[in-house]
C-alpha cells in the first residue's frame, strides 16, 4: 500500500469508525440521510477524492479510490461514495464541470437504456431506469444516454419522478422514470465523449468488488472473534474441529477475494483491466456463499438477529454479488474471452501483466 | 482493518517477463524436437534426459549458493520458471522433490559436507530424491511414525517400514524420517531424525503398491536393520519435526498445487470450439477465474518467500484452494463435454485422456502434501482459534 493509500484510508477509517454507529446505519436503512457522515467526508475531501488535479481536486488514482471503496465496505458505510466517484470519473471522460454533493450514476442494468433526442429546440431524454443507486438522495444523476449522434453523458437534476426502492442491504436502488425530460444545454456532453454503458458497468463492478473484499474481510473478522468467546458444552465453540474446518473455508474464500479485489486494483492503475475486473467480480461473487453462510452457521441464532451485526456485512454482501454483473455472468463473459484464445494461449495471457482487450461484448 | 493474509501484490519485474520467454522458448524448440508432448499426467512425468536438460539451462537449485552448484537467483525467478514448466506439462517430476524440499532443507540444516556432496549433483539434474514420511499407521498424524533409528558405533541401524512413498523406484536418495527416540505423548514431536539414504544400500526392499488409475507412483520401502552413517543425519538429532516443518511452507506454496489437471482446461477449450453456449462459457470462465486467482496468490507466496518469509497459513490457503480447483477441472469438464459428446470426439483429440487422469487422480490433491483437515486446522490455528 502506497503512503498516499494508507492516509487516505486511515482517514476514511477514522471518520467511519467515529461516524458509522449501529444507530446511524439504521437509521440510514430506515430512510434517513446520514448527512453528518456524508458532511464529515465531504469537509476530509474524500466526496471529491476522484476529481483530478487538473479539476482543481485532490486527484486520487484509482488504486487509491479502490483502496478506500474496501474501507466503505468494511465498514457498511450507507453513504453513495464509489457512486460519486464513478459520477466524477464520467464526468471528467465527457469533459464536463464537476458537481458538489452526492451524486448517482446509471444505467446500472444492461438492459436499460436512457435515449436522448432533440426536440421542439432542446434536449430531452427518455427512459425507465432502474435500481439506480441513492437516486432520491443525488444532487445530480449523470448517465450514459444514447443519442442519434452517439453516446453521450448527460446530467439529470430535479428528476420527479422516483420510486424508491431498496436492495437487500437497504440501500437506496430507486427507480427513475424520465419522459421527455427537459435537459439544458451544459447538460449535455459531446456526442462519442465520456463513458459508453460498458465502462460504467465495468467500473461499477471493480468498484463494487473492493467493497466486498472490505465486508468480507469484516465478516471473517465477526466469525473469528464469535467463535473465541462463545461457550458451548463448557468450551469456546472455535476449539471444535468441526467449527474450525468451517471457519478455515471461510477464510480461504475471503482471502481469495481480498486477492483478486487487490489484483483488479493494481491492474486499473494503467487504463481500465477488463478481464481482471470481470474475473475479480465472478471470483469474489462466487466466495459469498461460502462466506456468509459459514459466517450465519457460526454465529447460529444470534447472527439471524437484527441486534446482532453481522448480518449488516452480509445483506451487503448479497446485494453487491448481484450488481453490476452475477457472478455467473462475469464468469460467461471471461469463458468467452477464454475460449476466443484457445488452449495454449490461455496460460500466457492469464500470466501477462497487461492483458490485451479481447473485447467480448457485456455479459 | 484486518489484515490477517499478506497476501499482498508484488511488482512484477521485466527480467520476470524475460525470463518466462525464455523458458517458453525453450519449451517450443523441445516441443518441436519431440523430446516431450503434453500428455494427460502433465508434468507428472519422470524423464531423467529432460530433468539433464532444465538443469543446462541453469532452473534446477536456481536460488541456491553457486558455491553447490546453484544459480543464486531469486524464489520469485525460480516461481516464474517452475510455474512455466508446469503450466506446459513438461516432464520435471524426476528433480522436482530435490529442487524444491531437498536442496533447501539441506541449505537450511544440511552439514557442509552434505551440502558439497549432494547439491552439485542435485542441481545438474542427476540426483533425485523421495520422502519417506508416511508409514502404515502414520499418515497425517506423522509424529507417530514407528521406523526406528538406534544408536550403533558410527551410524545408526534403522527398521520399519514406509508407504505411499512417490517414485522410491526411481530416486537415488531418500530423505527418511526416523524414530531415534521413543514416542512420549507430551513431547510427541521429540525425538524424529532426518536422514539420507542411499536406496541401493543392503536391507532395503522397495516394493510397488499400485494405484487405483493402475499407475505405479507410490511404493512400500522396507528397512530391515539397515546401517546409516553419523554423517547422513541432517541437522541435529531429533529435530526432525522442525525441521520439516520449514520445508512445508516450499511443499504447499508452489503452482504444482493447483497445476495438475491444467491439461484438461487446456483441451477443453480446444474441444468445446470457439463459441460455447451460455452454460459451458460459464463452466470454462469459472475455471479461468480459478486459475487467475490462484496464479496470482501463489505469486504473492513467492514473494513473501523471497523476503525470507514463511508463511505457513498462506500456504496452507493456497494448497486447500489450490487442491479444490484440481478436482473441480475434471467435474467441470465432463459437464461441458458430456458422455455423447466425448464419444463422438475425433480419435486424435486427447481430451478423454486428459478427463480420465485427471478424474482418477482428483481424489489424490487434497491428499498429498498435508490432507485438507490438516491443511484448514493451520488456518484455524493461525486465525487463533486453536
Amino acid at each position: 500500500m502506497s503512503e498516499t493509500q494508507k492516509l487516505l484510508t486511515e482517514s476514511a477509517g477514522r471518520i467511519f469508525t467515529d461516524l458509522c454507529t449501529r444507530d446511524r446505519v439504521e437509521a440510514a436503512e430506515a430512510g434517513t440521510w446520514p448527512q453528518e457522515l456524508w458532511q464529515a467526508l465531504a469537509d476530509t475531501g474524500l466526496t471529491a477524492a476522484a476529481v483530478s488535479e487538473a479539476r482543481h481536486g485532490a486527484g486520487a488514482e484509482l488504486p487509491d479510490l479502490c483502496a478506500l471503496a474496501r474501507v466503505v465496505g468494511y465498514h457498511a458505510a450507507p453513504v453513495p461514495l464509489i457512486e460519486t466517484w464513478l459520477a466524477e470519473q464520467m464526468l471528467a471522460a465527457a469533459d464536463l464541470q464537476p458537481i458538489d454533493g452526492a451524486l448517482a450514476v446509471g444505467p446500472v442494468l444492461r438492459r436499460d437504456t436512457l435515449r436522448l433526442a432533440r426536440q421542439n429546440g432542446h434536449w430531452a431524454v427518455t427512459g425507465e431506469l432502474k435500481r439506480i443507486p441513492w437516486a432520491r438522495n443525488a444532487a445530480a444523476i449523470v448517465l450514459t444516454a444514447e443519442a442519434d449522434d452517439g453516446t453521450r453523458t448527460v446530467i439529470v437534476r430535479d428528476t420527479k419522478t422516483i420510486v424508491e426502492d431498496w436492495n437487500y442491504a437497504r440501500e437506496p436502488r430507486d427507480t427513475i422514470n424520465l419522459d421527455r425530460h427537459r435537459m439544458s444545454e451544459d447538460a449535455v456532453g459531446a456526442p462519442g465523449r465520456g463513458y459508453g454503458r460498458a465502462e460504467l458497468f465495468f467500473r461499477g463492478a471493480l468498484f463494487r468488488t473492493q467493497e466486498m473484499a472490505g465486508a468480507m474481510e469484516r465478516v471473517l473478522e465477526l466469525t473469528v472473534a464469535y467463535a473465541k468467546e462463545r461457550i458451548q458444552f463448557g468450551r469456546v465453540i472455535g476449539k471444535f474441529q468441526a467449527v474450525q474446518q468451517q471457519i478455515a473455508a471461510l477464510a480461504s474464500q475471503v482471502a481469495a477475494g481480498s486477492a483478486v479485489a487487490q489484483a483488479a486494483a493494481e491492474a486499473n492503475a494503467a487504463g481500465l483491466a477488463r478481464f481482471e475486473i470481470a474475473a475479480a467480480k465472478a471470483r469474489i461473487g462466487e466466495a459469498v456463499a461460502v462466506v456468509a453462510g459459514v459466517a450465519h452457521q457460526v454465529h447460529a441464532a444470534m447472527g439471524f438477529t437484527h441486534e446482532h451485526a453481522l448480518h449488516r456485512s452480509t445483506r451487503r454482501l448479497w446485494a453487491w454479488r448481484d450488481e453490476f454483473g452475477t457472478e455467473t455472468e462475469w464468469q460467461a463473459w471471461v469463458g468467452t474471452v477464454a475460449a476466443q484464445l484457445g488452449g495454449e494461449a490461455l496460460w500466457p495471457y492469464i500470466v501477462a501483466a497487461r492483458k490485451p482487450d479481447l473485447g467480448a461484448p457485456l455479459p | 482493518m484486518f489484515t490477517s493474509f499478506s497476501l499482498a501484490g508484488i511488482e512484477m519485474p521485466d527480467h520476470l517477463e524475460r525470463l518466462r520467454e525464455e523458458v517458453r522458448a525453450f519449451l517450443r524448440a523441445e516441443l518441436e524436437a519431440g523430446s516431450y508432448t503434453r500428455e494427460p499426467s502433465g508434468w507428472d512425468r519422470y524423464d531423467a534426459a529432460f530433468s539433464r536438460k532444465v538443469a543446462d539451462r541453469g532452473w534446477i537449485g536456481m536460488t541456491w549458493p553457486r558455491q553447490y552448484g546453484g544459480h543464486e537467483r531469486t524464489s520469485l525467478e525460480r516461481y516464474v520458471v517452475t510455474e512455466e514448466l508446469l503450466a506446459a506439462g513438461a516432464p520435471v517430476r524426476a528433480h522436482w522433490l530435490a529442487d524444491r524440499q531437498f536442496g533447501p532443507l539441506l541449505l537450511a540444516a544440511g552439514s557442509e559436507d552434505q551440502k558439497r556432496t549432494y547439491l552439485p549433483r542435485i542441481a545438474a539434474g542427476e540426483c533425485y530424491v523421495c520422502v519417506g514420511m508416511s508409514e502404515p499407521d502414520s499418515g497425517s498424524d506423522l509424529a507417530s511414525i514407528r521406523t526406528k533409528a538406534t544408536k550403533v558405533e558410527g551410524g545408526w541401524r534403522v527398521s520399519g517400514r514406509k508407504v505411499w512413498t512417490s517414485y522410491a523406484h526411481r530416486a537415488h536418495l531418500m530423505n527418511l524420517f526416523a524414530r531415534t527416540a521413543a514416542f512420549d505423548e507430551k513431547n510427541r514431536h521429540e525425538g524424529v531424525t532426518q536422514l539420507i539414504v542411499d536406496l541401493d544400500w543392503p536391507g532395503i526392499t522397495i516394493k510397488p503398491i499400485i494405484n487405483l488409475a493402475n499407475d505405479h507412483d507410490f511404493n512400500e520401502v522396507l528397512f530391515d536393520d539397515v546401517f546409516v552413517p553419523d554423517d547422513r543425519v541432517i541437522g541435529a538429532v531429533g529435530n526432525g519435526w522442525k525441521q520439516v516443518s520449514g520445508e512445508l511452507a516450499h511443499e504447499r506454496a508452489g503452482s504444482e498445487r493447483w497445476l495438475n489437471a491444467y491439461g484438461v482446461l487446456v483441451h477443453l477449450l480446444d474441444s468445446a470450439g470457439t463459441h460455447p453456449e451460455r452454460g459451458s462459457a460459464e463452466k470454462i470462465g469459472r475455471l479461468v477465474t480459478h486459475l487467475w486467482t490462484l496464479h496470482r496468490m501463489s505469486f504473492s507466496l513467492a514473494g513473501l518467500l523471497n523476503q525470507g518469509i514463511t508463511p505457513a497459513v498462506e500456504a496452507a490457503l493456497v494448497k486447500d484452494l489450490g487442491n479444490q480447483f484440481d478436482q473441480d477441472i475434471p467435474e467441470a469438464a465432463r459437464q461441458v463435454l458430456q458422455e455423447e459428446d466425448r464419444a463422438r470426439l475425433p480419435e486424435e483429440d486427447r481430451f478423454n485422456d486428459m478427463l480420465d487422469r485427471a478424474l482418477l487422480y482428483a481424489p489424490s490433491y487434497p491428499i498429498r502434501g498435508g490432507t485438507r483437515e490438516i491443511l484448514r486446522g493451520i488456518i484455524a490455528r493461525g486465525l487463533g482459534l486453536r
